[in-house]
């Protein structure tokens, strides 16, 4: 049971990792990591979003629409479930704790629409996990995602003050670091044999 | 053709309605329900605060943004509404009448940059092969320029000022644009030189160096830098030039433009801003030269 958590976190947060291998959540991985300050707060963000949204995905996908028998609905539930929870989140927080809400309002927002988000209940739903691989899944893919932009954040801030051929400056050439990223992560496939 | 529509079918579609619906309601209720509960009671000075600056959040106030001022002076009674550089005595009007406190008098300042010795006034001690950064330059042996304290020329303020108002001269030397300077203070900050400060933008007579080195030193560094004679403080009839451990410092509230030291000062190292004019034909006089550090570079 827990070497099978175990599995699904390292498989979800290295091998399987959702920038790097999957190319997902692309437009936050190069939106944010400019700066490493951006960057921790949104993997922060994103990791507790991904955990709740997984196990309230899969609380209502489970013992509501397993039951009915109206699977097909899952990719517009789950943008709804989502997003309804991260508005809820966002209304909450700017009242309990202004603070948090100053440091991590905007990555909220700009989560609500984010296809790893997403990605993770569907991909629960696909493999029919029980609730506890479900937030397992979602947290293996939060750290993973959190790993991807610390790595990008920490090199981008090098990059900043290295002499890039001009036609390369920007974004091209976090692209291209990006890329030989994604081709470092490859050597962890067959990490684990399942 | 088929007749009807088929019984399963529409009751999937019945039941898709009813969840969806369901689920709409329950999300729409429970937003609505936090909303109400959880309204946090905005102050409407802080809004109306807030469009009143300018809004390129250089934290020149101390606050965290225009938002964080905005809401410091909008509920703190005893916080000067004349805090914001870059809005000048306009804004801090509009902010003193906004928050019902007495309009404070703001004195315009504009940065300046106490440093002439460019390329061809002083040159390079040793070929900098690093990265293109005034932070990162000042590591090595405390940078490359011949001067200890002159400008490295590698445009750390530049980049800094949110304002786009410096550029790098053709001789390596920031120019300050001083219609678009708010005097933010985050090119002072950003020098790791120390050599940028703002003056009172009424002040057009500067002494242009912040070499604290003796005479000979300095001549043999700088063709332009300041080598502690004395002369215009000698000189200034109003008694506004004094001398700081042989560097001559202004004091601008004395200064009337006389531009006595402007004539005295062997060295031309005092400048005079009041006639652009002037200014201008002196920049076009000076040779350009490409700096070494960015031949280097683009090898």
């Amino acid at each position: 049971m827990l070497k099978d958590l175990f599995t699904i976190f390292i498989a979800s947060a290295v091998i399987n990792n959702f920038v790097f291998t999957r190319y997902l959540g692309l437009c936050i991985f190069f939106g944010v990591s400019k700066k490493m300050e951006t960057a921790l707060g949104m993997s922060m963000t994103f990791t507790a979003v991904m955990v709740i949204s997984a196990a309230l995905s899969w609380l209502v996908y489970r013992l509501v629409m397993l039951p009915l028998h109206i699977e097909f609905l899952r990719i517009v539930l789950f943008i709804g479930i989502v997003a309804g929870f991260v508005q809820f989140a966002d209304t909450m927080l700017k009242k309990l704790n202004p603070t948090l809400y100053y440091k991590l309002g905007i990555y909220l927002v700009l989560i609500t629409t984010n296809c790893i988000i997403l990605a993770v209940p569907l991909l629960n739903a696909d493999n029919n996990y029980n609730f506890l691989q479900s937030l397992t899944l979602g947290l293996g893919s939060g750290a993973g995602f959190s790993l991807a932009l610390i790595i990008m954040a920490s090199i981008r801030e090098r990059l900043e003050l290295a002499n890039v051929p001009k036609p390369f400056q920007g974004m091209p050439i976090a692209f291209i670091v990006t890329g030989l990223i994604a081709l470092a992560f490859l050597g962890f496939s067959g990490l684990i044999t399942i | 053709m088929q007749d009807a529509l088929h019984p399963d079918l529409l009751n999937v579609v019945l039941k898709s309605l009813a969840f969806m619906g369901g689920i709409g309601a329950v999300f729409g209720l429970g937003l609505a329900y936090a909303a109400k509960k959880f309204a946090v009671k905005t102050d409407p000075k802080v809004q109306a605060v807030r469009d009143v600056l300018p809004g390129a959040n250089c934290g020149a106030c101390g606050f965290a943004g225009c938002q964080g001022y905005a809401e410091a002076v909008a509920g703190d009674p005893n916080l000067s509404p004349g805090l914001c550089a870059p809005g000048k005595a306009d804004v801090a009007a509009l902010v003193a009448k906004i928050t019902g406190k007495a309009a404070p008098e703001v004195i315009p300042m504009v940065a300046t940059v106490f440093c002439r010795g460019g390329e061809c006034k002083a040159g390079r001690r040793f070929k900098y092969e690093g990265v293109k950064d005034c932070r990162a330059a000042i590591l090595v042996a405390g940078g490359d320029k011949t001067c200890i304290y002159g400008c490295l020329g590698y445009g750390a303020c530049e980049k800094a000022c949110p304002f786009g108002a410096i550029s790098m001269g053709p001789e390596n030397l920031p120019i300050i644009d001083r219609e678009k300077c708010t005097a933010c203070g985050v090119c002072v900050a950003a020098c790791p030189k120390g050599i940028i400060h703002l003056t009172p933008a009424a002040g057009k007579v500067h002494i242009l160096c912040s070499s604290h080195d003796k005479g000979p030193v300095v001549k043999k560094a700088c063709e332009i830098g300041c080598i502690g004679c004395g002369l215009c403080s000698k000189g200034c009839p109003e008694g506004a030039i004094s001398m700081d451990n042989n560097l001559a410092v202004m004091d601008y509230a004395k200064c009337t433009h006389c531009e006595t030291c402007v004539l005295l000062c062997p060295q031309k190292t005092i400048k005079d801003m009041l006639d652009p004019a002037k200014e201008q034909a002196e920049r076009i006089k000076l040779p350009r030269k490409e700096p070494q550090a960015k031949a280097a570079g683009g090898k």
